[in-house]
């Protein structure tokens, strides 16, 4: 049962919160500082995720294997790799840190 | 449309994988095939689900694990806003087609420096079959799948919103708002629930 109410909630609420903009806001314009404010939310979700991903633990900053194949993935994104192999690089890099570890 | 699914063909290793792990996890934390599948295709967001699913699995009550869900999926409410102008057609079309908003097909959409709905639809249309589809398959295989962590896997996601996130990081303002969120999130990752980060970041 407490599964099940789980299920449901979590989707609902996942669902309002996808659907807000283009549901509630839709076309209308925004003011102009609210549309400056939109446009930084890129960058700052993308790299939350990131530092969330690469050093994140249960409540914790962890620093571990991830690290270094993320730095080795950072230079290849900045020499212009394309995103597969970033992530190829990253998975290489951390998974034979772990298996020599 | 096509160049949606296009773009997001090189990403498809990541949300199967993940998928499957979910698949996976969400059998041994007790929930059933049909409730992991359910999950998959209303939440739609691999972090939020892994979240409510290890709390139950810790034993947490339904309300903690709705809470950490809710926390983290409130990013959504943002990035939905930003891209709301780019759907077409009614209501009700838009609730459907919004559900396709995911960090993946949502950060594909605004490479090129304006959100372009095509991208975000066959991007999102993707990655959704694939992310339903992969936990169905994960609730079945169960604990014959590899531990992701082993392959690197948990690297290979922070690498992802890495190179999705690069486009983005132009201008001044972009790159002091990026180094401010990616300080905030490290200052709060050991203080606050997970998901806090995110919309504390958003925040400044």
């Amino acid at each position: 049962m407490t599964v099940w109410i789980v299920v449901v909630v979590v989707g609902l609420v996942s669902i309002v919160f996808k659907a807000a903009g283009p549901v509630f806001v839709g076309n209308r314009t925004l003011p102009p500082r609210v549309e400056s404010v939109v446009a930084l939310i890129g960058p700052v979700m993308l790299t939350a995720l990131v530092v969330t991903q690469t050093v994140g633990g249960d409540q914790q900053i962890v620093l571990d294997a991830r690290l270094p194949g993320v730095a080795a993935a950072a230079v290849a994104v900045w020499r212009g790799a394309p995103v597969v192999v970033a992530m190829l690089v990253a998975a290489f890099v951390t998974g034979l840190l772990r298996l020599v570890s | 449309m096509r160049d949606g699914v296009r773009a997001a063909l090189p990403l498809v290793p990541g949300p199967v994988l993940f998928g499957l792990s979910f698949g996976v996890f969400a059998e041994t934390a007790g929930l059933s095939a049909v409730a992991a599948v359910v999950m998959s295709a209303t939440t739609f967001a691999g972090a939020a689900q892994f979240a409510a699913t290890s709390v139950l699995d810790d034993g947490g009550t339904a309300a903690a694990a709705i809470l950490a869900a809710v926390l983290l999926n409130a990013r959504y409410a943002g990035m939905s806003i930003a891209v709301a102008s780019i759907f077409p057609g009614s209501r009700p079309r838009k609730l459907v087609e919004s559900q396709l908003i995911v960090d993946e097909s949502w950060a594909l959409s605004g490479r090129s420096g304006s959100f372009e709905w095509p991208i975000l639809f066959g991007a999102g249309l993707l990655l959704y079959v694939l992310w339903v589809a992969s936990t169905a398959v994960g609730t079945l295989v169960g604990s014959t799948v590899a531990d992701p962590k082993s392959l690197g896997l948990d690297a290979a996601f922070a690498a992802l919103f890495l190179a999705l996130a690069a486009p983005y990081v132009r201008g001044r303002k972009a790159v002091t708002a990026s180094a401010l969120a990616a300080v905030i999130t490290l200052v709060l990752l050991p203080v606050a629930p997970p998901g806090v980060p995110f919309v504390a970041a958003a925040a400044a």
